[in-house]
């Protein structure tokens, strides 16, 4: 059996600490009380704020457990949040492989649509935000249900003749997600349509939402009917630039 | 052949940035360096035009670099900047003289009240298109070298040059002391209240009235045409544009016929609608402004309509009050609730800009009652930016003629889908967002290519322009009225809060 790790149990000391000190605590209190050397305190600090488990104050000589510590159950990026970071990468996919692009995260089961880039030819489409698609027939579904740990959904609708409706069947394709890293699907939303997508990774690897594009087979796919390598790496480059985004200044 | 690329360098209130465009007008690399904002008093803002210039020669080579491309494989370079931040600096030794004046700067509040005198802040409309406001270069130039000793007399030997950021880039860019190029190009120079806005040229009524010689002046260029070849940072390379941040904007969205219209939405917001090569003066509040000039083909002009506080009240509700961690949480709190339960919050912190431009006005809170949460206040927050639009595209609906038929936007308030609905709703036309929301240093790109040949016309940029998104009017008329007389009723009480013997000057 592996060790336990230092600094989570250091960590948690902290937040016990901090729970118990309504008014807050300065890195010197923290330090004493531990036996921490400061700058050993100040880096565990930091990661919990950047995680956001604890908030400082207008001086920033103190620090307490923040709200959001006590929900933790809840979403911990507020999708209005990952729309605004996730903007400019998405405009740049749409403009590069010239297909529609959504961002999606999953709620209660289902994939609400975060954010919507139009497929640029100038045609009529309508803004699809705030809507939800089925997780097991979307590529932008399957990226996010891969790494999904709470219970599967339980009755697969039929949107296609090609939609899984086989609960093993769909638990072996989100395996292979997880290995190769993206999803995809082919007819099994709407005939002739077939969509490429990636989950997008925040702090500590948890997976916030998805980024792909959908567009006509004959586009999305090579003769072959395989899912373009291109596209595939263009959709992969973009959740990991929005990842990076997240990552850096949360 | 290797790929090439337009370089914009964006000199911006903040910071500098330098984007490459490739053919199709795609993004293709970033590189950002923030500079220090310099507070010396209250109300006085300062930049420092050295560090702003070292910026600019690590972001370019940075943002050549990320994308492993050879410098050799830039075509043209295309400056914008942040408006009517002026500096003087010295043409001998490069240095400038003091630190630039940032467009937020109100020192010359005084100096602006008595040039006004008794003709009014209209004086000048006529021959520069503007209202005598803080917020041009004219009045702080006037006061750099009235409170700088011994500077007017070498500002008149010609030891001495003034310029906006565009200015000073492009002379250091082009060797600085050591053979630079002092010029501008016309849309700097439409905000500095000296140039003649019909003629294009330096105005000597102007220039006497502001008490300013002639030789510190910068020759005014074409904004898109061929300034110079840099021999610093990229030598070589040709500089193939100049062009304000909101002129750019207008460009980079491709609004090139008159009745196009843009609105950028950050801290501040500024609607600029073409009004062809017709000069419109405002009855409304707008101001006259130059869009761009092509070569040596006639100007086009725009009405621009100025919003001071937008994106930066998403700020205050955010650092002031401590009601949302990010700007982006404002929309999930107004969604937690319908509607705005008849709360309105008119942002006049500093006044009101466009198109009532009254100093003496404070904001309100207005129609609170007991009913009103937070959420019901975040609305009010984001149909503040959408209110103070409408009025603006009033303003101009009325004094152009020309009525808008759809409003293209950008800028980074574009993201937040419910104030997007909220201004399409209250417009009553299509609100659309391009694939690019880079647009001012896409415009800057698109001025300087079209300058080097490396797009052949306005018409191949144009086919660059695709919808990104669209939102179409849903709201009832009724309410629609309804709502607007609310904000106006609302508005009428900011008014005359700061009394004549509070005025801190």
């Amino acid at each position: 059996m592996p060790g336990t790790v230092q600094s989570i149990e250091r960590a948690a000391a902290v937040l016990r600490l901090l729970a118990a000190a309504p008014d807050g605590l300065g890195v010197a209190d923290l330090g004493n009380a531990l036996g921490l050397a400061k700058t050993t305190v100040h880096g565990i600090l930091r990661t919990l704020h950047q995680v956001g488990f604890v908030e400082q104050d207008h001086s920033g000589a103190h620090y307490h457990l923040s709200d959001t510590f006590g929900r933790l159950g809840e979403s911990y990026l507020d999708p209005n949040e990952l729309r605004s970071r996730a903007i400019n990468w998405a405009d740049s996919l749409a403009s590069r492989s010239g297909e529609v692009v959504r961002v999606g995260r999953l709620v209660e089961g289902k994939v609400e649509v975060v954010h919507h880039v139009f497929r640029p030819d100038d045609s009529d489409q309508d803004l699809d935000v705030g809507t939800t698609l089925p997780p097991h027939a979307t590529a932008l579904g399957k990226a996010v249900l891969a790494y999904d740990t709470s219970a599967r959904p339980r009755k697969l609708e039929a949107y296609t003749t090609r939609t899984i409706t086989d609960p093993e069947r769909l638990a072996e394709e989100l395996a292979t997600v997880r290995a190769r890293g993206w999803a995809c699907e082919l007819e099994e939303y709407m005939v002739e349509l077939a969509s490429i997508a990636a989950p997008i990774r925040g702090l500590g690897g948890l997976v916030v939402g998805a980024v792909g594009l959908a567009g006509r087979v004959e586009r999305i796919c090579t003769s072959q009917l395989r899912h373009r390598p291109d596209l595939i790496s263009m959709v992969r480059a973009t959740a990991e630039a929005i990842a990076r985004d997240l990552r850096e200044d949360t | 052949m290797a790929e090439q690329y337009v370089a914009a360098v964006d000199q911006g209130t903040n910071s500098t940035r330098c984007i490459l465009f490739d053919r199709r007008g795609r993004l293709v690399s970033v590189a950002q360096r923030e500079h220090r904002q310099l507070f010396p008093r209250p109300g006085w803002v300062e930049h420092d035009a050295a560090e702003i210039w070292r910026n600019v020669t690590r972001v370019v080579p940075t943002a050549i670099r990320q994308i492993g491309a050879e410098p050799s494989q830039v075509v043209a370079i295309g400056i914008t900047n942040q408006r009517e931040t002026s500096l003087l600096w010295d043409r001998l030794t490069g240095r400038p003289i003091g630190n630039a004046v940032v467009w937020q700067d109100t020192r010359t509040a005084r100096l602006v009240k008595e040039l006004a005198g008794d003709e009014g802040p209209d004086r000048f409309a006529d021959l520069c298109g503007l209202p005598l406001t803080t917020y041009f270069s004219a009045p702080r130039l006037k006061w750099m070298l009235d409170h700088t000793p011994g500077l007017r007399q070498r500002a008149e030997r010609g030891e001495v040059y003034f310029g906006t950021m565009e200015s000073w880039l492009i002379w250091n860019f082009t060797g600085g002391a050591h053979g630079g190029e002092h010029v501008t190009d016309v849309t700097n120079a439409s905000r500095t209240m000296l140039m003649n806005i019909e003629t294009l040229e330096w105005d000597d009524k102007l220039l006497e009235a502001f008490d300013v010689p002639r030789a510190v002046l910068p020759d005014i260029r074409p904004s898109s045409g061929v300034f110079a070849t840099a021999t610093d940072v990229l030598p070589g390379v040709r500089i193939g544009a100049a062009l304000g941040d909101q002129q750019a904007a207008l460009f980079g969205q491709t609004c090139f016929s008159a009745g196009e219209a843009k609105c950028t939405y950050g801290t501040g917001s500024f609607l600029l609608l073409h009004t062809g090569h017709e000069i419109v003066r405002s009855t409304h509040g707008m101001l006259t402004t130059v869009a761009y000039q092509i070569g040596d083909e006639p100007a086009s002009y725009a009405l621009e309509g100025s919003m001071a506080v937008t994106g930066s009240l998403v700020q205050w509700f955010r650092d002031g009050l401590g009601l949302i961690h990010t700007a982006a949480e404002i929309e999930t709190l107004a969604r937690t609730v319908d509607d705005n339960g008849g709360a309105y919050i008119v942002p006049a912190f500093s006044g009101l800009f466009a198109p009532h431009w009254r100093s003496e006005a404070r904001g309100v809170i207005a129609g609170l009652t007991g009913y009103i949460t937070k959420g019901h206040l975040a609305r009010a927050v984001l149909e503040a930016t959408g209110f103070q639009t409408l009025e603006v595209v009033d303003a101009m609906n009325a004094d152009s003629g020309i009525a808008l038929t759809a409003l293209k936007v950008d800028g980074g308030m574009t993201a937040n889908n419910l104030l997007m609905q909220f201004l399409a709703d209250l417009l009553d036309v299509p609100v659309v967002r391009p694939m690019v929301t880079e647009t001012v240093s896409l415009g800057a790109a698109y001025a300087a290519g079209l300058a080097v040949g490396y797009w052949p016309d306005l018409e191949g940029l144009r086919s660059n322009w695709h919808r990104a998104g669209q939102w179409l009017p849903h709201m009832d008329p009724d309410r629609r009225a309804t709502e607007y007389a609310n904000w106006n009723a609302a508005v009428q009480r900011t008014f005359n809060w700061i009394r004549p013997e509070q005025a801190a000057e």
